[in-house]
């Protein structure tokens, strides 16, 4: 168990199916304090289930998943987790809200039920705006910014309740490549600076991992788990290359 | 002092020009405003059983508009549990409520004594049939209303936006759902005798398709949707009382022509820019 005090996020023997198809298989991985975490793996590879179960929105068959060392069905600490999540799956784009009005749904939990925003919290929000680069864009709709800006809006709204943990579920998906590389330097910052562990999954492994400390790859089980300066060019090859092959093999009807 | 049946009217329409569009924006944001559609029909059913109990129990005299309540509820909670499950063909719980709320308040009625008579004021609503009694079941209603939406505004508005983060925010997602379903329920209900099953939708949706046209914020959104309702139900009573015009088709008349000018005024951006400086 020593090794595992310091995790914050623990994921123990996780399996998961839907219907008679295996998600996930066994998965087995802790997330330690002041860690940056990237999770890869193809599209499939049950990443986004991973990130259900760890948030509580799905439960697994086998195995248990704490955080901060609580059973994710009993926990209460939310603001203690920020979360973002793949932008195009929930957010309602014509949805009239300023960037301020979204942002400040991040803190709504930690106020509670039957009181308000207050100064503090006013400040709050305008020094997360500040941090993410787009305070300017305060009273702007979030309808009207690009994938770069609304994303970095959502990060704020995630920011905000200041979480110990950041839980990002694809969040270069839809944004331009310069937006990307700011990105990955706002999560470096907030790993380092501000020592936010941060568990970043995304299906682009060569982008991120120049910024992450910790790589885990994952395609239904886990296949390496391990320091970023560890982490080898075959691995990944052995990962992807052999899922590659297979979608050739399937557009090719056998023919290959 | 006793008020005049055009006095209670008035005040009710009001009142209800205010609520509709406010608990509408929501609906509206939620991409769910077509309930409103099927819970009105059910809160029909609620109303017919509710005159066939006045009039075939001996000693049982039930406002129908507390029966209308009681199945707006149970359809509104119906419609949350199939949205929920059925989470790809969230629009099929709509006409299936609908047309049972239908089906069934027709037979009621069939058997009713008095025949269909009743049923008409609530297929369009009757201003001019607003009782004391029901006067005072509206303004409570809208009361309990503005309470409910004011407390929890601000978890209504991040579970509307987006339900995932506001869960992981701490949010009980299905406290709040189920708190916006006793509130659509009420203002379903309380809006019968005034606009009618028929004509409730439009007070619910239109108000807030033209405040969409210019709302930059969720603030902004209510306060447009309540201005517009409040000007067509104005407007709206005051020309059905001169030119002895059907009330709740007026308010609607007025609801669409406010949403075929916001679309205009929308387009045309000069004027769009100087009404946002």
């Amino acid at each position: 168990m020593s090794t595992q005090e310091n995790g914050v996020i623990q994921i123990e023997n996780v399996s998961f199916r839907y219907g008679t198809q295996n998600v996930l298989e066994k998965v087995n991985l802790t997330i330690e304090q002041g860690s940056f975490l990237g999770l890869a793996g193809p599209n499939g590879s049950g990443k986004s289930t991973l990130i259900k179960i760890i948030l509580g929105f799905e439960t697994p068959d086998m195995g248990r998943v704490t955080l901060f060392h609580v059973p994710v069905s009993k926990f209460k600490n939310w603001e203690k987790i920020g979360y973002v999540s793949q932008k195009a799956n929930s957010f309602n784009t014509g949805f009239p809200a300023t960037v301020y009005e979204v942002v400040s749904m991040g803190l709504y939990g930690k106020i509670g039920l039957f009181r308000f925003l207050n100064k503090k919290h006013k400040k709050k929000i305008d020094e997360t705006l500040q941090l993410v680069g787009m305070r300017e864009f305060k009273h702007r709709s979030i309808g009207e910014l690009s994938g770069g800006q609304q994303q970095r809006v959502f990060i704020a709204r995630a920011l905000v309740s200041e979480p110990e943990v950041l839980i990002l579920d694809e969040p270069t998906v839809g944004v331009d490549t310069q937006s990307v590389q700011q990105f990955y330097h706002l999560m470096s910052h907030l790993n380092r600076e501000k020592k936010i562990t941060l568990l970043l999954v995304t299906h682009d492994i060569g982008a991120m991992t120049k910024y992450v400390t910790h790589v885990a790859c994952l395609n239904k089980r886990l296949h390496f788990h391990g320091s970023s300066h560890d982490f080898e060019e075959s691995e990944l090859s052995s990962l992807y290359g052999h899922d590659v092959t297979m979608i050739t093999h399937e557009h090719d009807h056998g023919g290959a | 002092m006793e008020w005049t049946f055009i006095e209670r009217g008035f005040t009710a329409a009001l009142i209800i020009g205010l609520i509709a569009p406010l608990v509408g924006a929501v609906l509206a944001v939620r991409r769910s405003s077509i309930i409103s559609e099927s819970l009105s029909h059910v809160t029909l059913t609620g109303i017919s059983a509710g005159v066939l109990l006045s009039q075939t129990v001996n000693m049982v005299s039930i406002n129908p508009l507390y029966t209308g309540f009681v199945f707006a509820l149970a359809g509104s909670l119906i419609i949350e549990k199939l949205r929920q499950t059925y989470s790809h063909f969230q629009e099929l719980a709509s006409p299936i409520i609908l047309s049972a709320g239908v089906g069934v308040s027709a037979v009621l009625m069939s058997i009713s004594p008095s025949g269909y008579g009743e049923w008409y004021d609530y297929l369009f609503g009757s201003i001019v049939s607003v009782t004391k009694e029901d006067l005072i079941f509206i303004s409570v209603t809208a009361g309990v209303i503005l309470l409910i939406f004011s407390l929890y505004s601000k978890e209504i508005k991040s579970v509307s936006f987006d339900q995932e983060f506001a869960r992981v925010s701490g949010i009980s997602t299905s406290h709040i759902n189920f708190i916006f379903s006793l509130l659509v329920a009420l203002v379903i209900s309380m809006s019968m005798k005034v606009v009618g099953v028929l004509l409730v939708g439009a007070l619910i949706s239109l108000p807030v398709a033209s405040a969409m046209q210019f709302a930059k914020s969720f603030k902004q959104l209510l306060g447009w949707s309540v201005l517009f309702g409040e000007f067509a139900v104005l407007i709206g009573v005051y020309t059905s009382y001169h030119f002895n015009i059907a009330t709740g088709g007026m308010i609607v008349v007025i609801l669409a022509v406010i949403m075929l000018a916001a679309v205009v005024l929308r387009k045309n951006s000069m004027l769009y820019r100087l009404l946002n400086r």
